[in-house]
């Protein structure tokens, strides 16, 4: 029988070969689909764009299960009795019999002709009837809290709550804006027991010190007692939080959301690049947070560069160019200064110029000062060092975030290795004119007052107002990373943009624009480059790693460009979490 | 030199101190009746602003708020950012407003404001120039107003103007045409052309209008009654026309809001603008002061009290000219009065049925009237058979134009709703 | 049927002249000026005339005695009956502002106020009344029952920076407000 020409074409159906594949055949709302077995049900749910409401359930996340809110309705194939064929319909299903009551989707994985509804009635009063528990002791002070706005509570209440509460007795009084870390504050009442920041800090930043004490509705979040919860995540638990229950004690009552702009771009504060988002609003970042990459930081990022933004507007801001008159330095245009440094720059040896460029600078950047190096015709160029002990997660030993592109677009294995020989013949009065590229070399760079005292000419470019500032003969204000467009390479060899999510404040330029100009005023000839994108250009026709790329179409999470070997910590234990079953990832 | 004296204080008192003041006086009335009219108030507030300069109180002329107001918006024109945007003509854009508001003041001139006034033995007219073509002069002034709307209209290089320029060239010139010919019976009864003369003949013999004392052998009542229909079709057709020759409602297409934004003046402001304004206020003016001096009068008081009134004078000054002077102002205050009532009361008219009411209506009604008004004329001098002939003959033609103006007139299509 | 087919009314020989309809026209204008000029237009009673047609002479007369509860003037803040600031600058008024006048800088209340578990209070609250269309939005959208839209309508100044109506001139307004929800003053 199963030679005849029908059972054949049953065999050749799509859904008969999951099973060789290590797929499964689930019914979701009515739709059949395949899933790779093992797949979680709010996860299979999510692949095919339906959405189940939760809290506590977050895939990098082992699921706990505790907040009820992800019920779905299941069925399964009826168990034949011994001998008996089972019944197929017209596409070879079995029938499903349906459960008469609604399991949790996080916790559970698909099977076999397995049925899933997130629609039915008993799935929505089912809903209903969780949000009504959950909101029951919930203070419900939205206006004061900072969650209002990108709350799950919120959103799950109006799409499904019952919106009356019948809960007539007075509400459980717990613990209120409690600084249960130095970044984190803690509001016990809005607490809904969902339990991701004790996952998170068990299980990724590896410091178990948060935990539930009591019962029932009394239970209460804290930390271990003579604790605090100070470990460089913290912050992430708030971006977990699916309520306002911890909140960040650096955005409290600044913002509320729904006035913020999202600008996705990279950190720059270590080699991993880590994908955030930029919330501003009207030209002043109120707050940054980690964007998923899953190549790069997962969902995570470090509290020191999550908060690392405030002095991009800070009262040391430099925002015009000021030149050196006497001791004091007096501000100058921007023409102004260009005039006053051709001339003085021209006048000296090419071989008594060095050029002191940063590892913080873009792609874009390093190329025009290589093309300014070799306009002076000057050999020295180097790039300041950055390292310090890595935390075995996120943050790399390198803290400049562009090494892998300094050493790509300047074609040197090192690009720092010549800083110790320009110290040491600034020292020694052989360089007479320094040029230095975003950094402060007194507090970075080994350099001393009196090193700095002896060049007859030192230019520099920085956001900030800083000791090398004060003995520069001219001091030129640039873009911080949230105000301009570029490329960076991370550790593991991924490209990646940035992008401009404020305006520079005063008359402060792009850096690759003060270069730009820096090359017209010293050669008398333009670099032809009219914007950041054709500086891109000249990388991608110049260098073979980016060969074929172009800046705009560098995508949100960036392309690999470069092997390096390099792998991210966090990333390793994440991707052995996901393989043993642990998590989804 | 005596004489060039007395013109020169003739022109600079009854233009500049007669016609010009009219012309806020004008604007006064028109917004305070209007405003009336529409249940509001009107400027009631303005009064010579006293307390600017230390006085306790501002005052009000004659206690009436509000009459200084014409001149705060004369004021606030004159203040105003006299702009001329970068795309005009410039020459003739500057021309234009002078070009309105000079030929209304011409015309002034051959208007008898009053009677004669008689100081040290001299007796002067109260009329600038005692011409004998006086209508003939005004109507060859007036009609260069248009000169200065078609070429603002031009010169601003915008089409808006344009369309308000090209429509009132079309509407000055059908007018003209009727206002011409309504006139010709007027003439032919008076057999005069000296505005002057016409005013001295309606105070000895009656008004064009109301023709009811003074009768004599030549001017007998019956004459006069009979001359009263087509003297009443020639008003009727001259004032309309006047009403379009100033671009006043229900004829103001070339300033018409709705479609033109401002018409012809829409790329005007401060001063220049004003002198559209007040061009129109004084064509406005004079078209009364033509009419009530044919129709109405002019400076006489009627019922044969002119001659009692020109003889008024305390020793050497004969001052019955001034009285004759109020009284013909007040005749043209009241008609003035009638302009902006029409102005508030008629709904603007649609441009086709403009040019359909004048070419088809008042061209061929003031044409057979002239017909009419000669055949009551010369009929005592015609025997009757000859006056028969005429009159049927007249009968004939009235009826045929009539037909035929039914006849080619576009049967109105079914409306759709 | 949709479409009505209308033909145009004939005329009688009288009207087809249009000088009688002019006429009545011209009558029915001065009847209505007429009545106007003796203060007895239709509604000038109810309207509070002056006595000329139906408008009231403003800065004489006002309008104060006749405006509805509804009257929408200037926004104010409120404070309740303990003197506390209902505000607690949640910023729904600013984001729902139609014309974005309204901007406030939010501010936590420090742990020694009586009201401290309210955490939250607006340090500046600013309204631009150049801008601001007295529409209401802010008083609907309030969670708070904090701002409300007052009788004023005299909003009057020199300068763009009079017409800014701070915190304080806002609470000047808006003065106390009794008998609302309460809600933060139980236990919640």
């Amino acid at each position: 029988m199963s030679d005849t020409p029908s059972a054949t074409l049953e065999m050749k159906q799509p859904k008969d070969l999951a099973a060789a594949i290590g797929m499964v055949n689930v019914q979701i709302n009515g739709v059949w689909h395949q899933f790779r077995k093992g797949t979680r049900m709010i996860e299979a749910c999510r692949q095919v764009g339906v959405a189940v409401p939760h809290y506590c359930y977050h895939p990098k996340l082992t699921p706990s299960g505790n907040c009820r809110m992800c019920l779905v309705q299941i069925g399964t194939p009826p168990r034949p009795a011994p001998g008996q064929e089972p019944q197929r319909d017209a596409l070879g299903y079995e029938p499903i019999i349906w459960s008469p009551r609604a399991v949790i989707a996080c916790a559970n994985t698909v099977s076999e002709n397995m049925g899933i509804c997130t629609t039915s009635e008993l799935v929505e009063s089912c809903q209903a009837g969780v949000m009504e528990f959950l909101l029951i002791n919930h203070p419900l002070d939205c206006p004061i809290c900072d969650q209002a706005g990108e709350c799950r509570l919120q959103e799950n209440s109006i799409g499904h709550g019952r919106g009356v509460s019948r809960f007539a007795d007075m509400k459980v009084k717990k613990p209120k804006n409690v600084a249960i870390g130095p970044r984190v504050r803690l509001d016990d009442e809005r607490c809904i027991m969902c339990s991701r920041c004790i996952r998170f800090m068990d299980e990724v930043a590896g410091d178990p010190v948060l935990g539930f004490t009591q019962r029932g509705t009394h239970t209460t979040l804290t930390v271990y007692p003579g604790r605090l919860l100070d470990s460089n995540y913290s912050l992430n638990t708030v971006d977990l939080c699916p309520v306002g229950a911890l909140t960040a004690s650096d955005f409290r009552f600044q913002m509320r959301v729904w006035f913020l702009k999202e600008t996705p771009s990279i950190d720059v504060n270590c080699g991993t690049g880590t994908n955030i988002t930029l919330w501003t609003r009207e030209n002043t970042i109120h707050r940054i947070t980690p964007r998923r990459n899953n190549d790069v930081n997962s969902d995570w990022m470090p509290d020191s560069h999550r908060l690392n933004f405030h002095h991009i507007d800070g009262a040391t801001r430099l925002t015009e160019p000021l030149a050196k008159a006497g001791t004091q330095h007096r501000p100058a245009t921007w023409s102004e200064a260009l005039q006053i440094i051709a001339p003085q720059l021209k006048a000296i040896a090419p071989e008594q110029t060095a050029i002191i460029g940063s590892g913080r600078m873009t792609n874009e950047e390093l190329l025009l000062t290589r093309l300014l190096a070799s306009k002076l015709g000057t050999p020295h160029l180097a790039l300041v060092p950055r390292f310090a002990e890595p935390d075995g997660l996120l943050i790399a030993a390198d803290r400049n975030p562009n090494t892998t592109g300094a050493k790509l677009v300047l074609a040197t294995e090192d690009p720092y290795a010549g800083l110790d020989a320009i110290r040491s013949a600034v020292r020694s009065g052989e360089i007479s004119a320094l040029i230095v590229f975003g950094e402060d070399l007194i507090t970075d760079a080994g350099f001393t007052a009196a090193d700095l005292a002896k060049p007859t000419y030192l230019l520099q470019t920085h956001l900030l107002a800083n000791p090398t500032a004060t003995a520069a003969h001219l001091v030129l204000p640039a873009a911080a990373f949230s105000e301009k467009r570029g490329s960076m390479v991370n550790l593991s060899g991924r490209l990646q943009r940035l992008n401009p999510a404020t305006s520079k404040p005063g008359q402060a330029r792009d850096d690759w624009q003060i270069l730009a100009d820096l090359i017209l005023a010293i050669t008398g000839e333009t670099c032809g480059f009219s914007q950041i994108e054709d500086v891109f250009s000249e990388l991608a026709a110049t260098i073979p790693a980016f060969s074929g790329l172009s800046l705009e179409n560098i995508s949100s999470v960036g392309i690999p460009v470069i092997d390096t070997g390099y792998q991210i910590p966090l990333l390793v234990t994440e991707r052995a979490r996901i393989a043993a079953g642990i998590v989804n990832g | 030199m005596l004489d060039l004296l007395i013109i020169l204080i003739k022109i600079i008192a009854l233009t500049f101190c007669v016609v010009l003041p009219l012309v806020p006086v004008s604007v006064f009335f028109e917004r305070r009746f209007c405003a009336i009219i529409q249940d509001r108030v009107g400027p009631n507030r303005v009064g010579i602003p006293l307390t600017l300069f230390g006085f306790k109180k501002d005052c009000s002329i004659l206690g009436i708020g509000g009459l200084v107001q014409p001149v705060a918006d004369g004021i606030k024109l004159f203040l105003k950012e006299d702009f001329t945007p970068k795309h005009v003509r410039k020459a003739f854009y500057w021309l234009a407003p002078a070009l309105t508001v000079a030929p209304a003041l011409i015309t002034a001139c051959v208007i008898p404001f009053g009677s004669d006034i008689s100081l040290f033995g001299y007796t002067e007219k109260l009329v600038i120039a005692n011409i004998d073509i006086g209508p003939l002069f005004i109507f060859s002034v007036a009609s260069l107003t248009v000169y200065g709307i078609a070429i603002a209209g031009w010169a601003s290089n915008s089409k808006f103007p344009f369309l308000g320029g090209i429509r009132s060239t079309a509407q000055m010139i059908s007018y003209e045409i009727a206002l011409g010919l309504s006139i010709i019976p007027v003439l032919l009864y008076f057999g005069e052309l000296n505005l002057s003369t016409i005013v001295q003949q309606q105070a000895e013999h009656g008004w064009l209008l109301l023709p009811l004392w003074g009768h004599d052998a030549t001017h007998t009542l019956v004459s006069k009654l009979l001359f009263w229909f087509p003297a009443v079709v020639s008003f009727l057709i001259f004032t309309i026309s006047i009403f379009a020759e100033t671009n006043r409602m229900p004829f103001d297409l070339p300033e018409c809001e709705t479609e033109l934004v401002g018409g012809y003046h829409t790329e005007y402001s401060s001063m220049k603008f004003a002198m559209f304004f007040m061009g129109e206020y004084a064509a406005m003016v004079i078209g009364s002061a033509l009419i009530v001096t044919i129709f109405l009068g002019g400076w006489s008081l009627g019922f044969g009290t002119d001659v009692w009134i020109s003889q008024l004078r305390i020793g050497d000054f004969g001052y019955g000219g001034f009285i004759h002077l109020a009284i013909f102002l007040a005749k043209v205050v009241a008609f003035i009065l009638f302009f902006i009532l029409v102005r508030w009361t008629i709904p603007r008219f649609r441009y086709d049925q403009l040019m359909k009411l004048g070419w088809v209506i008042f061209f061929e009604a003031a044409l057979i009237n002239v017909f009419l008004a000669a055949l009551i004329v010369a009929a005592p001098d015609l025997t009757a058979a000859i006056t028969a002939i005429g009159a049927v003959l007249l009968i004939i033609v009235t009826a045929t134009i009539i037909w035929v103006a039914r006849v080619s007139e576009v049967k109105p299509p079914i409306l759709r709703a | 049927m949709a479409v009505v087919k209308l033909q145009r009314p004939k005329l009688a020989p009288g009207e087809q002249i249009y000088l009688t309809a002019l006429l009545k026209g011209f009558f029915l204008t001065m009847t209505h000026a007429v009545k106007s000029l003796l203060g007895k237009s239709m509604g000038a009673k109810e309207l509070a005339s002056s006595g000329l047609g139906v408008t009231m002479q403003y800065p004489e007369q006002t309008w104060d005695s006749h405006l509805p509860e509804y009257y929408r003037g200037a926004p104010a803040l409120v404070t309740d009956e303990q003197g506390r600031e209902r505000c607690v600058s949640c910023q729904l008024c600013e984001f729902i502002c139609p014309p974005k006048a309204i901007r406030i800088v939010p501010g936590e209340i420090p742990s020694d106020d009586p009201w401290a578990k309210v955490e939250k209070r607006p340090a500046e609250f600013d309204i631009d009344m150049i801008r601001c269309i007295y529409c209401g939005m802010c008083e609907e959208v309030c969670p708070e029952q904090a701002i409300f839209l007052r009788k004023d309508y005299v909003i009057t100044g020199l300068s763009r920076k009079e017409m800014v109506h701070h915190k304080d001139k806002l609470y000047q307004i808006g003065g106390i407000r009794t008998g609302l929800v309460n809600k933060w003053n139980e236990l919640k």
